[in-house]
């Protein structure tokens, strides 16, 4: 039965793989790309680990397995907002049909306020 | 089980036809980031089938290192040296 449990999970997370795999190749833009695959793959690798975890029980695998799964969803947002910030600030374009750049304009407002 | 790891090779080609053809290094860095993400899953689909825990020690070490030097790369990628 757990085994069970564990197989539908491994494929749920492989699902979410793939979508997030298939948007870093088909999106236009480095921004729209790290926003699809980052949550899209983080979800999905907790998901295979999780599917390990009732796999096999809660053993030496299952324990680093959790262990694996909490250190991902901390790390992986971290990264993503990293890459992003980095570059923003080195200077790479918005797509052309992009609605809003908030970042800009909150970073031309701190500079407006630091020369008056 | 085979089709899993042959739906997570096909992950792995995307995220190297990124980095191979990705027009600026940005795109570079996240794929290289996303491709860390799916070698973790690789190695607990590998330790689900095969019941050990070598894998999971495998995972554990290559989700630390891939997170270092995403932050590694996108620190370069901002301009500023290592040592600030």
């Amino acid at each position: 039965m757990t085994e069970t449990i564990g197989f539908i999970l491994i494929v749920c997370g492989l699902i979410f793989d793939f979508s997030g795999c298939l948007g870093l190749v088909r999106l236009p833009d480095v921004y729209n790309r790290l926003q699809s695959s980052t949550k899209c793959v983080t979800l999905g690798t907790c998901l295979i680990l999780l599917g390990a975890v009732f796999y096999n029980g809660i053993n030496a695998v299952g324990i680093k397995a959790i262990l694996c799964i909490w250190f991902i969803f901390m790390t992986s947002p971290t990264a993503a907002h990293a890459i992003s910030r980095a570059s923003h600030k080195a200077g790479y374009k918005l797509w052309k049909g992009s609605a809003c750049d908030k970042y800009l304009e909150d970073r031309q407002g701190s500079l407006k306020k630091e020369d008056s | 089980m085979t089709g899993c790891i042959v739906v997570l090779i096909i992950c792995c080609f995307m995220c190297l036809y990124r980095i191979a053809f990705g027009p600026t290094p940005s795109d570079r860095i996240v794929a290289n980031d996303i491709l860390g993400i799916i070698i973790v899953g690789f190695c607990g689909i590998f330790s689900a089938l095969s019941k050990q825990d070598l894998y999971m020690n495998i995972a554990l070490a290559w989700a630390l290192l891939s997170f270092i030097g995403s932050i590694a790369l996108s620190k370069f990628l901002e301009g500023r040296t290592y040592d600030d």
